[in-house]
């Protein structure tokens, strides 16, 4: 009787079951970091005096403020290469790199009933493809680079079920940013939420990355989605070691169960300064924006990029606006390159940057002024997320915001002329 | 161990990108990062915190980015324990993986104001508020988490468990 987060856990624990609260002692098959959590990783790594239990299970990716933006962000990527090297470990270098959560499950690094923990706290990302894998601090992960495994407290499951069909322009970010403004900012705190039915199967992967990623942001430790064919047609071709698939058992003990009908819900936009602080696009009016960002790990995929085109095609980005694109790998860049996306981007006056997490942290390549208002398909639009705390964020999906950036304001594509 | 200092009080949701903005994680200095501990929040925090000063939260306190650099800028910056309502999940393991203390209490929280004097006697659970004349009690942590905090921290209790594996 467990739930999908429960059969990983148990799997991983040597364990015929486990249930909600207990401490179990947990094998990892990946475990992440980047250059932001790296360097106190290895400073903390280093007291433990031992080498890395399987450098094929630790990468590193430069991805928040590389290509490097200042000296001290080229001293923490450097740190970050020189450990690499010496311990053998998988690290990929600016031009191969990409956003860690876009990049991983594209190589092929995570694959389904995987344990992955990731200094990062996006890493939740990877449930899309039924893999456990979740946040943690430096200092975790550099226990975890040592050992090879983590304690972990068994969290209980939310259950999420969407019924029916999805209607135009609504896609996952517009389901997961629902659920948030649904069950608020620590609505799923420390719980694995597990999400199900006919609006989810519908999902293409790109959309379940975008709400397993945004799992963290409704205070989840994990977002879990069930394996099918579109889950096998991702996976075969990038898998180069076994992996298995669970299933949550049909008894299995939710602590609680949120039904909904997807075709009720409109694209929404969080407004500053929480995730959860959502309206329906229909009633996000009469908000001007200097700057739409479309990318980052939550909606940085080639799928993204397809619809943000399809609005900016033919169309002009409205003077008064800044439109950045950040494809989230080199591999997404290249496809959207050859598709001719980059063209209709550039021909309609939007910048498109290399891989990076920039703007979303106010990192680099688009930090806000006081005062300004960016609507962006980023994941969190806390006070001074994208620069100066005097700025504004709103949150939306890549149609919104291409949407946006033609009209100035915050508008659905309908509204587009 | 007895804490003692005044109180910093703030609401809910106190999200890792104000504990300390990103803008200043390209270093991982505690000390550095101190300086800037809660800038974007309240401006005022660096220039008045004192040495063994407590904050104390509403709900979900730490949400946000998994960033050890939050609870290392609030230790360094001279803070004793954080008391909150609850905390965010990644802040919680980190703070405690560091040595930053931290309680939740509901009542603690309700009954205390800006400015107040507490005192905390971590082993017992225990916050006084001397300024109101106040007791509580903080929910106690699980076994396991007990002994972690009792070996000093994740990075020397692993260092125990890795010995014993040798030998």
């Amino acid at each position: 009787m467990m739930t999908l987060a429960e059969k990983i856990l148990a799997a991983h624990a040597g364990k015929k079951e486990v249930s909600a609260g207990e401490f179990i002692n947990c094998k990892v098959d990946l475990v992440l970091s980047n250059d932001i959590t790296a360097p106190i990783a290895i400073r903390e790594f280093r007291k433990l005096g031992v080498k890395v239990f399987d450098p094929d299970k630790i990468v590193m990716v430069p991805d928040h403020f590389a290509p490097n933006k200042d000296i001290n962000s080229a001293e923490q990527t450097r740190l970050m290469r020189e450990f690499a090297r010496e311990q053998g470990i998988i690290h990929f270098e600016v031009g191969q790199m990409g956003i860690e959560h876009v990049l991983l499950p594209e190589k092929g690094l995570v694959l389904p009933g995987d344990v992955v923990i990731g200094a990062d706290s996006h890493t939740c990302t990877y449930g899309a493809l039924g893999a456990f894998s979740t946040g943690m601090g430096s200092t975790d992960i550099a226990v975890a680079m040592a050992t090879g495994d983590i304690w972990m407290k068994v969290p209980p499951t939310l259950k999420f079920i969407f019924h029916g069909k999805a209607g135009k322009w609504v896609g996952g970010k517009d389901l997961i940013l629902y659920t948030i403004g649904q069950i608020g900012v620590d609505g799923a705190l420390y719980a694995a939420m597990e999400f199900a039915g006919e609006a989810i199967s519908a999902l293409s992967m790109s959309g379940r990355f975008t709400m397993a990623n945004m799992a963290i942001e409704a205070g989840g430790k994990a977002g879990l989605f069930y394996v099918d064919e579109k889950t096998l047609e991702y996976i075969k071709p990038r898998a180069r070691r076994p992996y298995k698939i669970y299933e949550p058992d049909p008894d299995a003990v939710y602590a609680r169960i949120y039904e909904w009908d997807a075709s009720e819900i409109e694209p929404q936009v969080a407004f500053p300064h929480l995730p959860s602080n959502v309206k329906p696009v229909s009633q996000a009016r009469n908000v001007q924006i200097d700057q739409s960002v479309i990318g980052s790990c939550t909606n940085g995929r080639l799928e993204d990029l397809q619809v943000a085109a399809a609005i900016l095609k033919g169309r002009k980005v409205n003077p008064h606006v800044r439109c950045i694109i950040i494809p989230g790998t080199q591999q997404v860049y290249l496809e959207a390159l050859k598709e001719g996306l980059i063209e209709i981007f550039i021909e309609a006056g939007a910048v498109v940057s290399t891989p990076t997490c920039g703007p979303c942290l106010g990192g680099h390549m688009g930090v806000l002024a006081a005062g300004e208002r960016a609507i962006s398909t980023t994941n969190r639009n806390f006070i001074g997320r994208m620069g100066s705390p005097k700025s504004e964020v709103y949150l939306s999906n890549p149609a919104i915001a291409a949407a946006s950036a033609v009209a100035g304001w915050i508008v659905s594509p309908d509204d587009l002329k | 161990m007895i804490l003692k200092g005044r109180v910093h009080k703030y609401g809910a949701n106190v999200d890792t990108d104000v504990i300390i903005p990103a803008r200043y994680l390209n270093v991982s200095e505690p000390a550095e990062l101190a300086r800037h501990c809660l800038e974007d929040l309240d401006p005022k925090f660096t220039s008045k915190v004192k040495p063994g000063d407590i904050i104390v939260a509403e709900t979900n306190f730490g949400c946000g980015s998994s960033r050890e650099h939050a609870p290392l800028a609030i230790k360094s910056a001279g803070v004793s324990c954080v008391i909150a309502k609850s905390f965010a999940r990644i802040f919680f393991r980190n703070a405690i993986n560091i040595g930053l203390p931290l309680l939740e209490s509901e009542e603690a929280v309700d009954s205390t104001q800006d400015g107040d004097i507490l005192e905390v006697d971590l082993s017992r659970g225990r916050i006084v508020n001397i300024t109101r004349g106040l007791e509580f009690t903080s929910r106690p942590y699980p076994q396991f988490m007990s002994e972690l905090i009792a070996a000093g921290g994740l990075i020397e209790y692993t260092r125990k468990r890795l010995a014993e594996r040798r030998s």
